[in-house]
């Protein structure tokens, strides 16, 4: 490579070399060597951004939810921009599962790249059909089930906003694929408790969750005075929807901490993919952040193995879930002692204004 | 590694830096250092550009055709776009000063085709859609095609490029809306009448949608090829997002939603369903059987 091309690359320390952790990770027994994924619908199967890193060093590649048979989607407009966010309303546009195999999923085999395969439908029975499918294909590295769609058979309810029909829908595609090839949830934020539709589906057998999909939202074009979108609602996502996301990892990491996650929402940095790591995801996936930027999956996977080695890490597994355990034991003795008189009264001003400014 | 071609459409990414900004009527021009994007470029390409800088909270990609580009020189590559203020992501390229670093993706998408003879090509353009016709000139040229170009706008100040076609150009009529400058009325309007007299085998046109509908009827009418490079609005620019999608007609007789910036943009005109865009026509690869999803 020549020192031209370094010096037009897109970071400054895009060349830089990756601190010396241990990023494998495990989840739901599968042993990634690193942590970060694409997010399904960011990343297509892969191809589109093999021309700006090499897919075969992140995580996996998790692929746009496909659908048993060819989908159009829905008219355009598809996407507003909103701010540090986007809301899409694409309809699950996709080439139905045969085609997937043949061409997507065999590009990434041959590419030499993991895949976790999204898959959706509209009833119980479109899932069991697709988990089928997928029973005997060799190379899916996990099966992501996107719940987040209308169930056809239940007024149009979304799966996921409802724990019976959020397990139903897991029980039928545990039972009919592959046992070693692990089923992940992917849970919607728009529900009023998260962990229960988490323990309905880890009851139902998934061997892990993804979390959290996008937020349902809406924008109206104020020339217009129109809902923006065709679709007239879609999914928010992007550096907005992080604290959600951040938010509900932890509280179904508190619940069931033995319960792997994939933790995805907003992430743009190694620090965001960080937060997700502290409050208990096994493994994160970039998504928005990628239409972007499309280095973004790799830039945050170096990003995260040198905010970890500055953090004292060793293994990224001993990071997942730090953020739940007792803060460590004061750095200095004789430093002063929670219920002791005021802390600032022990500062100078113009330290504590230094020490907030370092950190 | 960002910056090498590995993909199929090798298109790259890097931070380009400022080298120059100025007006153009009512269009801003942006001359950007570009490493091997120029190299790579060919008539149609365009570039996806991010916006507000490295904190920035527009997230969508930004696409431009490319005006020109110079593949070696005192900047090394570099390449021009042309764009209106439109938006806060336009208004943001409008006031970088010279230095100031852009990240852009490129070069992006399906360029025009090219006839393998030397056959008599119209370049028909609204507003600043004429941006990639002048290097299409070029290379038509180059191949000793004769080239007539038909530029149009709402005034003169959104004409782009009348000094370029004039020296590219064997005729170039101008059409404004207002009658500002030009022939009084639309491209379309002026647009028989050169293929009449040119004997155009092909046309090429960039332009708003309607625009490029009319000429896309106007060619075949006229029993000519089109080549109409579409504007849709892209969030990403390289094939991922899927939100730029349009009725595309196949070889195989079947509708597909096609993304304008991998399948486009330049597409055959007679095979976008111009009169559908924004829809999902009846019979299209997997359209909803009744109602929708």
């Amino acid at each position: 490579m020549t020192r031209a091309v370094i010096t037009h690359g897109p970071r400054p320390d895009a060349a830089a070399e990756v601190p010396d952790v241990d990023m494998t990770t495990y989840l739901a027994g599968l042993e990634l060597p690193s942590p970060v994924l694409t997010a399904s619908g960011c990343a297509a199967a892969g191809r589109e951004l093999d021309q700006f890193f090499d897919i075969t060093t992140i995580g996996a590649i998790v692929t746009k939810s496909i659908m048993l048979n060819p989908r159009s989607g829905r008219p355009t407009p598809r996407m507003a921009e909103t701010p540090s966010g986007m809301l899409n309303s694409i309809g699950l546009q996709g080439p139905g599962i045969d085609a997937f195999l043949d061409k997507d999923l065999e590009w990434l085999r041959a590419r030499g790249a993991r895949a976790v395969v999204s898959i959706a439908g509209g009833s119980v029975d479109e899932y069991t059909r697709l988990a089928s499918k997928l029973r005997h294909v060799s190379d899916v590295a996990a099966i992501e089930v996107n719940i987040s769609c209308p169930n056809v058979e239940d007024r149009g309810l979304v799966f996921a906003c409802q724990a019976a029909s959020a397990a139903d829908v897991i029980s039928a595609v545990r039972r009919n694929t592959n046992p070693g090839v692990p089923v992940l949830a992917k849970l919607s934020p728009d529900v009023t408790d998260i962990v229960e539709i988490a323990r309905a589906v880890v009851d139902a057998g998934a061997d892990g969750l993804s979390m959290i999909n996008t937020l349902l939202g809406m924008v109206i074009d104020t020339d217009t005075m129109r809902p923006a979108l065709a679709g007239i609602t879609g999914g928010l996502s992007g550096p907005a929807i992080r604290p959600v996301a951040v938010r509900c990892v932890y509280q179904v990491h508190a619940a069931m901490p033995d319960v792997p996650i994939l933790g995805m929402g907003g992430i743009r940095t190694g620090l965001d993919a960080l937060e997700f790591v502290l409050a208990g995801a096994s493994a994160v996936s970039v998504g928005t952040a990628t239409f972007h930027d499309p280095s973004t999956p790799a830039r945050v996977a170096r990003e995260l193995a040198v905010a970890l080695a500055e953090r004292g890490f060793e293994r990224f597994e001993d990071a997942v879930g730090h953020a739940h355990r007792a803060p460590d034991p004061a750095p200095a003795p004789g430093g002063p002692v929670a219920g002791h008189g005021h802390l600032t009264d022990d500062l100078e001003p113009d330290t504590a204004v230094e020490a907030g400014v370092e950190g | 590694m960002t910056t090498s071609a590995q993909g199929r459409n090798g298109a790259i990414q890097v931070t380009g830096e400022v080298i120059g900004l100025r007006r153009a009527g009512e269009y801003h021009v942006l001359t950007l250092t570009a490493g091997g994007i120029p190299d790579l470029t060919r008539p149609g390409h365009f570039v996806a550009l991010s916006v507000g800088g490295p904190e920035s909270s527009m997230l969508l990609r930004r696409a431009f055709s490319i005006y020109s580009v110079q593949s070696r020189g005192v900047y090394g590559g570099t390449l021009e776009i042309v764009f209106a203020t439109q938006g806060k992501g336009t208004e943001w390229l409008s006031r970088l000063h010279r230095h100031d670093t852009v990240d852009i993706v490129g070069p992006l998408g399906r360029p025009f085709a090219l006839p393998k003879e030397p056959v008599s090509c119209v370049l028909v353009a609204g507003g600043y859609g004429s941006a990639p016709m002048f290097s299409l000139a070029d290379a038509l040229r180059a191949r000793g095609c004769r080239v007539d170009v038909v530029l149009g706008a709402s005034t003169e100040g959104k004409l782009f490029g009348v000094l370029d076609a004039k020296r590219i150009a064997a005729t170039l009529t101008i059409t404004t809306d207002d009658g500002s400058l030009g022939e009084h009325g639309r491209v379309t309007d002026a647009l028989p009448a050169v293929l009449k007299r040119t004997d155009a085998d092909v046309v090429y046109a960039c332009g708003p949608m309607p625009m490029l509908r009319a000429v896309a009827e106007v060619a075949s009418q006229h029993g000519a090829y089109s080549q109409c490079a579409v504007e849709e609005s892209m969030a990403c620019g390289i094939g991922v997002c899927m939100t730029c999608v349009l009725p595309v007609m196949g070889d195989d007789g079947v509708t597909r939603m096609l993304r304008s910036c991998v399948d486009g943009p330049v597409f055959r005109g007679d095979r976008v369903r111009w009169d559908e865009v924004g829809t999902i026509p009846e019979g299209t690869l997997g359209a909803p059987v009744s109602g929708g999803h």
